[in-house]
């Protein structure tokens, strides 16, 4: 007798669903714990973990930021290569601005953000009139030339890069303004995709042309979510500098690449809890790695390469599927 | 000066096209964006080296041989990895990247760094040509690729198999309904690209020495004259890289050699702008460009 995989939804996901998720705790708590979850750990976790890990918890942060950029793009039918491009544009803007004017921190970061956001923009406007990989490629050429630009013009420190910069008035305000920062981002992106703006988004992935038929201006609207995307990645970027006290050459460096697009790729592509939960797994992941050394990427790269052919849904969607469904086998008639 | 000049801008201009011409080919046939062309290339020369040190065999033996087994690599790639996300494109970039990625920093964690790792030159004789010594190994290059370019020429026009690859090009569907299968000539695609990088390496390398960052500049090299001819088409990255070639050596000897990156950069974006599908990019324009 040959047997099928079933799924059925669990009798508390019905049950949640409606006006009948205010019936028991117990259908509030489902509905609410797997929101609160985060939101509680990043209130909590600062205050248990030793100074070391903290720091890993804030390139935990950061890299989770970058890793909703990215999925942001992805989602917006961009994939990028090239996250190093933001988080340097981000970072030399806030460097500059602090080490030539000495602008305070806690105002040369927005300011980054927003002036990395539209250098970038600009910069990538070209191709915004491509599909396909074109986007793909140029996002990945132009981190490394202008790293190699730098290198051989000298401008801006050239490859001692700027140091000295101000730090932030203690490590507590520097953690709880990523944690903020992240949680604003989960949410607020989560909430922007599922709107109608998002959809328009999701939309011009799906079958731009269709989108075209409708009457919107797709260009107008993939530069929007460039924009958007490319301001966390700068607000990441412009945040490390002052965490680091130092910005040069290495903000442009493949790491700050891959590692997000690895996040966002095992997290679960097309979620921000997903690009979030990737991070999370896999920074800490590489700080236990830290004696392998260079081996780091090469495992970074392995593991794009399984989960994008074993499990490409990735981890999220997997765990998503398990909690609102049970399966079970059943005979096929 | 200025024949001189002509003279290393035609050679760096042959490198270029000789670089990108693997990565044009596969993208052309089989719309594989391949980012672990340069992961090959490195593959090859380092697969060479290892050959002709540590087995003692001579130089063109392991050339042919690692050229064989990249290309081999290339197959298994796409049989083992990209077959299975065939289509999605976005899963096809990041799986070669991944796998272009894990290649080349095995190199460096292996600790294939430092100068002891290069080739010999093929004839270690010079020219005088236009008043700057040229060395053999330049003008050998030159004539390698134009053959190898002709070559490919005759293959892709006046064989069956070319018209397969011609085929799967233009219509994969229809190419399917006249019995060709696309799966298996899409393998041999990534497997020429591959084995096209791993020639351009036995021939190129000896000029310098082997290191991991020579992976990312060749694809980013493939990649900018890809995009400035037009993805897909041969005769775009000849005359893309011709035009890239020339202004990169002229900047390099009357404004500066540290202008070179910028000029590709700025050429990039300046073709994008006027032409977004390249310069030869007409057969696909239609669908690249929305």
């Amino acid at each position: 007798m040959q047997k099928r995989k079933e799924r059925v939804d669990r009798g508390i996901k019905a049950r949640s669903e409606d006006v009948f998720a205010i019936s028991s705790w117990r259908e509030m708590l489902y509905l609410s714990g797997p929101r609160l979850l985060p939101v509680a750990g990043f209130i909590v976790l600062p205050l248990i973990l030793g100074i070391y890990w903290q720091k890993v918890l804030l390139s935990v942060a950061v890299f989770a930021l970058l890793a909703i950029s990215w999925d942001m793009l992805a989602q917006s039918s961009m994939v990028s290569l090239g996250q190093a491009l933001f988080f340097g544009m981000g970072a030399y803007c806030s460097g500059i601005m602090n080490h030539y004017w000495g602008v305070p921190p806690l105002i040369s970061i927005p300011i980054a953000a927003v002036a990395g956001a539209v250098i970038c923009t600009i910069l990538l406007l070209p191709v915004l009139r491509l599909r396909g990989v074109y986007f793909s490629m140029v996002t990945l050429i132009i981190p490394l030339m202008l790293e190699r630009i730098i290198e051989a013009t000298k401008i801006f420190g050239g490859t001692e890069g700027l140091s000295g910069l101000d730090p932030f008035p203690s490590r507590w305000v520097e953690l709880y303004v990523v944690l903020a920062a992240l949680l604003a981002a989960l949410f607020g992106f989560r909430r922007l995709m599922t709107s109608d703006y998002g959809l328009v988004l999701r939309a011009i992935n799906d079958n731009d042309r269709s989108v075209m038929n409708a009457g919107i201006n797709i260009y107008w609207f993939k530069a929007q979510a460039l924009f958007i995307s490319s301001a966390i990645g700068a607000f990441a970027g412009a945040f490390m500098t002052h965490v680091y006290m130092f910005v040069g050459m290495p903000v442009f460096a493949l790491d700050y690449s891959i590692l997000p697009i690895a996040a966002a790729i095992v997290g679960g592509p097309g979620s921000m809890a997903g690009a979030t939960l990737g991070a999370f797994i896999l920074v800490p992941l590489s700080e236990v790695l830290r004696g392998a050394g260079g081996l780091r990427i090469v495992f970074y790269g392995m593991l794009l390469v399984v989960f994008i052919v074993a499990l490409p849904e990735g981890i999220f969607h997997f765990v998503q599927r398990k909690y609102h469904q049970f399966e079970r086998w059943v005979a096929v008639e | 000066m200025l024949l001189g000049t002509i003279v290393y801008a035609v050679i760096n201009s042959v490198i270029l096209a000789l670089t990108a011409i693997g990565f044009n080919l596969t993208f052309g046939i089989s719309g594989v964006a391949n980012f672990a062309y340069g992961a090959f290339y490195i593959l090859a020369a380092f697969a060479t080296w290892i050959l002709m040190n540590s087995l003692g065999l001579p130089y063109l033996l392991s050339a042919v041989l690692s050229i064989l087994f990249s290309a081999f690599l290339g197959a298994v790639m796409y049989r083992v990895v990209l077959l299975r996300v065939r289509g999605q494109v976005l899963s096809e970039v990041i799986a070669t990247f991944g796998i272009g990625l894990a290649i080349l920093e095995l190199f460096r964690y292996l600790g294939f760094v430092g100068i002891e790792y290069s080739l010999p030159v093929f004839i270690d004789e010079s020219f005088l040509i236009g008043g700057v010594y040229v060395d053999m190994q330049r003008i050998l290059i030159v004539l390698c690729s134009v053959a190898l370019i002709i070559l490919l020429w005759v293959f892709i026009h006046h064989t069956s198999m070319g018209l397969a690859f011609r085929g799967i090009a233009q219509d994969e569907r229809t190419a399917l309904t006249f019995g060709m299968d696309a799966d298996w000539i899409a393998t041999l695609s990534v497997s020429l690209g591959a084995g096209l990088a791993a020639i351009a390496a036995t021939i190129i390398v000896p000029l310098g020495t082997i290191s991991v960052g020579q992976g990312y500049d060749v694809l980013l090299n493939a990649l900018a004259v890809s995009i400035i001819g037009g993805l897909g088409s041969t005769g775009g990255v000849i005359v893309a890289s011709f035009l890239v070639g020339f202004a990169q050596r002229f900047t390099d000897s009357y404004i500066g050699s540290h202008w070179t990156l910028i000029v590709s950069l700025v050429a990039i974006l300046l073709v994008l702008v006027i032409k977004p599908s390249g310069l030869y990019g007409k057969q696909k324009e239609l669908e690249e460009r929305i």
